[in-house]
């Protein structure tokens, strides 16, 4: 089956996002930094798996009646550094966005270290981490310093 | 970039000119040892959210031969704190009343977190295991006075070099000058964070591990010694095991440099012998006499105020 013939099997929408050739498994840890648990009402199509001439396989989400902030996007880039974002207005492409990870990254993650000022209860300090390496990620707390590996990123996500 | 108005939250934002002006001053206060009237109109706040005895006493004596007023608190127990302020606000309280705020916590990145709230400078006086710059600087202060240089010179960094931001501070700190070589000495278990092994290597500075300080000892100029705390061991046995490999002895000095230094952050434990404090090689008693004058110093700095 080719890519195209896969996109078919769900029907295309009016208004919404598509997010496409996000690496294969990562669609659930995209939907879980979108806050979608399904009970929003929203009609969404999750595929995973699906053929890609680029990725070997990939996932796509297809989201009605929903736009993404850029913050949402930053955090995106996190996980899905390969995914490409088009907004659809009126069944066709408004808008096409690539997802970049940012220098910094305010908020979004914790920080793994326990004894770091952003993990205080109560504080009322966001989390704030420094971009050292965009391929392979690599991130550092700014407050504490702990380096953060681009597998250790997934289980850190606050959304 | 100078000290004006500034916060002291790491060694590393500080450039090796900087800390220069800084042991050049420190040198004056050194031998012209008097009371001074430089910072007559200001209020240093001491925010020791964890107890401290050596570094708040150094800065408020420094704080006090240089005229100010000196206010404060020496842990959690007894201030808002205890009742569920948050630190935040504690540090909105402090900048309300002073023009300098010394902080010292238990969690990392309290003190830059610190200086984003006030808007007067705040002084990193220890957050947790990372930073103590004004430890470094006196460290290195230190090394300036005994060598007359800081570059060229082999280190041994020995103890807990995963936890002791005073290890982690004179790393640091090493990285602004030109050593000849850093030996990074401790258990495997405390090896020295990743963090801090980055900077050495973005700074091109030629370090090795070792696990005894046996292995080195003939080869360096300056000894940074710290202490190996049982607690970091989840295995008291591994800490039997191993806390002989960290422990300065005599017998061990045999085979040192005659100029070798030691250095300690003090309070020590057992991880230096009494016996080697009446050696040419005990320079930790100095070490600590430092603490006052350069503190001295950086506060004039910071204030913008000169001798
Ligand atoms: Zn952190």
């Amino acid at each position: 089956m080719s890519p195209e013939r896969a996109s078919l099997t769900v029907s295309k929408i009016r208004d919404g996002t598509v997010i496409d050739h996000i690496p294969a498994g990562k669609a659930l840890t995209v939907l879980r930094i979108l806050s979608i648990t399904g009970k929003e009402g929203l009609r969404t199509a999750v595929l995973m798996n699906v053929e890609s001439r680029k990725l070997g396989r990939k996932d796509i989400i297809k989201i009605e009646n929903r736009e993404l902030s850029s913050k949402e996007v930053n955090a995106i880039a996190l996980v899905a550094p390969t995914a490409t974002i088009n907004i659809i207005r009126n069944y066709v492409v408004h808008k096409k966005l690539r997802v970049e990870v940012p220098e910094n990254i305010v908020g979004i993650l914790r920080c793994p270290n326990p004894t770091c000022i952003t993990n205080r209860p109560r504080e009322p300090v966001t989390p704030r981490f420094k971009v050292t390496s965009k391929s392979p990620l690599v991130l550092q707390c700014v407050y504490c310093g702990t380096i953060i590996r681009e597998d250790e990123i997934e289980k850190l996500l606050t959304a | 970039m100078g000290f004006r108005g500034r916060d002291v939250i790491s060694i590393l934002d500080f450039t090796r000119e900087d800390l220069e002006e800084l042991f050049g001053l420190a040198d004056y206060f050194l031998s012209n040892k008097r009371s001074y009237k430089l910072l007559e109109d200001y209020v240093v706040a001491l925010a020791f959210f964890e107890p401290s005895t050596r570094t708040r006493l150094s800065f408020e004596t420094a704080a006090k031969l240089l005229g100010a007023k000196v206010i404060g608190f020496t842990s959690e127990e007894g201030t808002s704190l205890a009742k569920g302020e948050t630190f935040a606000d504690t540090i909105r309280m402090l900048d309300g009343y002073a023009d300098l705020i010394v902080v010292r916590h238990k969690n990392e990145g309290a003190a830059l977190y610190a200086a984003e709230i006030a808007e007067h400078p705040v002084i990193n006086a220890g957050d947790g295991k990372q930073h103590h710059p004004t430890q470094a600087m006196l460290d290195l202060f230190t090394i300036w006075k005994l060598f007359n240089r800081v570059d060229g010179l082999v280190y041994a960094v020995v103890g807990d070099l995963r936890y002791g931001r005073a290890a982690s501070s004179f790393i640091y700190g090493l990285t602004l000058f030109e050593p000849e070589k850093v030996y990074l000495v401790s258990p495997p278990l405390l090896r020295a964070r990743p963090e801090v092994v980055r900077v050495l290597e973005e700074k091109g500075v030629k370090y090795e591990e070792k696990r005894s300080v046996e292995e080195v000892i003939s080869e360096i100029d300056v000894m940074y010694v710290t202490r190996v705390q049982k607690e970091r061991f989840p295995d008291p046995l591994e800490y039997e095991r191993v806390k002989g490999s960290y422990r300065i002895t005599l017998k061990l000095l045999e085979k040192a440099k005659d100029h070798m230094k030691i250095l300690h952050p003090l309070p020590r434990v057992d991880e230096i012998d009494p016996e080697v404090d009446s050696t040419r090689h005990a320079a930790y008693f100095t070490q600590a006499r430092f603490g006052v004058p350069v503190r001295m110093a950086l506060l004039s700095l910071i204030v913008g105020v000169k001798p």
